[in-house]
């Protein structure tokens, strides 16, 4: 499964870059998303003010911060998801193996089927459980025949912890599963195209802790093979899941560390504040 | 006395389509007979049916259907998930409008437009005529199905890696069709019982027309001319086919809502 994919997607070469996160495991990768002052615009009220970020290869990165603090606008800014929301400008860099993505004539639909996106709330298509998972093969014309399609579907499903619950029920309607299995549906679903980049906006917000924990663990799998970025209103979640953390206010990048050093001594004075619950 | 207000609302509604059917089959049902429905019209006295007229009404609703569903859709969906500002604002204001015209307005519109350069009536112009009636009324059903179609569906085909239309034609649409397909319906039933639109198009005709450029015979033309008419024999026939125009009208709201049945 590893070394398929690794074939299946071959990544361009880029020089390597300084890291900020101070890790000497993770400086020794190259840096899969690098985002260099971004400034982002909803009409006139801007949302995100200069972020600058690295985020290495096959790491769970997580974004903490308030309510409002631009987290999941700068999430959206990864696979240009705020391009379909109205009055929205961006300003700045985001480069994905050092490629910037805002650059004019970039292939927005070839750059989500790399840095695929689940979402908060769990968004299955009024579809059966395979047409689900198959969709994203199918638009994009990944497979050239049937069992080549049902195989991905399976593997996916697998890969997101799904398969053993939907197995002898494919065709059933996705509506038809619970909360959670719909969440793992989705990111089954984004998982089926083979991303190199998966992005969750609070993935878990609205499971219950018996599925949130399934998400996590889920999470901890997919690293080995996938870039992760969760965004998440939950500190122990990120404390779980994530190798390093970055703390959001007011649509400035507060901080990013290694998670452990975030949670026991961080370097700035607001995300201590943060995380000890003085605010937020 | 809230329920007894509302239960007695219901019951006189319901009460009243009952009423109406009822009386309908209880006028209608004495000169029905299989040849009723199959033969052509003839003189007074000598019986006849009206089976050019059933053919001819199914001519024109496929007619008025073919064109007015595709393009009301098309209307709908661009107000949905394209138009956006002053001109769909604009589209919208103009698609109300239309769906308050009186449908006499059409049929003689239509017959300045089409009929009046071809010099004949004809079923093709009395189909065009009712796929303008047909056009508002679908175009705000679809675009209201559309917009409730949650946003997150849309977001989560694009962040896929979908287009733009092949979001709308593969999640959007299907995630509304049972709606659209009732508006649809809605609007077929509708045009389904209209006559003004047909006066001056359709026309009407006492004979099987199997020719899009002939005028062509309609239910409910043949409804008003009958009940016009001042013989007995002929209102009889009209309230038999009242009830024909009644179940063909049910007999299509059943079939739709069979095909469009929610899968999922």
């Amino acid at each position: 499964m590893l070394a398929s994919m690794q074939t299946a997607t071959p990544k361009i070469e880029v020089p390597q870059r300084k890291s900020e996160a101070p890790t000497t495991e993770d400086q020794r990768r190259e840096a899969k998303v690098a985002v260099r002052d971004l400034d982002f615009f909803y009409g006139k009220s801007q949302a995100l003010h200069g972020i600058s970020l690295e985020i290495p290869e096959r790491i769970v990165m997580a974004f903490i911060g308030p309510s409002g603090c631009g987290k999941s606008t700068f999430l959206r800014t990864l696979n240009r998801m705020n391009d379909v929301i109205p009055n929205t400008r961006a300003q700045g860099e985001v480069l994905i193996d050092g490629h910037d993505i805002y650059i004019a004539g970039t292939d927005v639909v070839e750059l989500r089927r790399r840095v695929g996106m689940v979402f908060q709330k769990s968004n299955p298509f009024p579809k059966s459980i395979f047409e689900n998972v198959a969709y994203g093969l199918r638009i994009n014309r990944v497979t050239k025949s049937s069992s080549e399609l049902s195989g991905r579907v399976e593997q996916a499903l697998k890969d997101a912890a799904l398969w053993e619950e939907v197995k002898d029920r494919l065709k059933s309607s996705a509506l038809s599963l619970s909360g959670g299995q719909q969440q793992r549906l989705c990111i089954a679903r984004a998982l089926a195209i083979r991303p190199e980049v998966l992005l969750m906006d609070e993935p878990a917000s609205a499971l219950d802790p018996i599925a949130t924990s399934k998400i996590e663990e889920l999470i901890f799998d997919l690293k080995k093979h996938y870039t992760i970025v969760i965004v998440t209103h939950n500190m122990q979640q990120a404390a779980r899941v994530s190798d390093q953390t970055a703390f959001f206010l007011l649509g400035k990048l507060i901080e990013v560390n290694t998670t452990e050093k975030m949670f026991t001594a961080p370097n700035e004075r607001l995300t201590e504040d943060y995380i000890t619950g003085r605010f937020g | 006395m809230m329920t007894t207000l509302t239960a007695l609302c219901t019951f006189a509604a319901v009460g009243i389509l009952l009423l109406i059917l009822a009386y309908i089959s209880w006028r209608g049902v004495g000169s029905l007979s299989f040849r009723f429905l199959i033969d052509s019209p003839r003189p007074v006295g000598e019986g006849g049916g009206i089976g050019n007229a059933i053919l001819g009404s199914l001519v024109l609703l496929a007619l008025a259907s073919a064109l007015g569903l595709p393009i009301g859709i098309g209307v709908g969906v661009y107000l949905s998930e394209i138009g956006s500002g002053r001109l769909a604002a604009g589209v919208r204001f103009i698609t109300d409008t239309l769906t308050g015209i009186p449908s006499i307005v059409t049929g003689v519109f239509v017959y300045a437009i089409v009929v009046l350069p071809m010099k004949h009536f004809s079923a093709l112009s009395g189909g065009i005529a009712l796929a303008l009636v047909m056009i508002p009324i679908v175009a705000r059903t679809t675009e209201e199905m559309l917009n409730l179609v949650p946003h997150s569906l849309r977001e989560g085909a694009l962040a896929l890696g979908a287009p733009q239309w092949r979001v709308t034609l593969g999640v959007v649409l299907p995630a509304a069709a049972s709606g659209i397909a009732t508006g649809a319906m809605l609007a077929i039933a509708r045009v389904s019982g209209e006559t003004a639109p047909l006066l001056f198009t359709a026309f009407g005709s006492r004979f099987f027309s199997y020719y899009l450029d002939q005028p062509i015979a309609s239910l409910t033309v043949l409804i008003y001319n009958y009940a016009i008419s001042p013989y007995d024999e002929w209102h009889a026939q009209a309230w038999a086919a009242t009830l024909v125009l009644v179940t063909l009208i049910l007999g299509i709201n059943i079939v739709v809502r069979i095909l469009t049945r929610r899968r999922f």
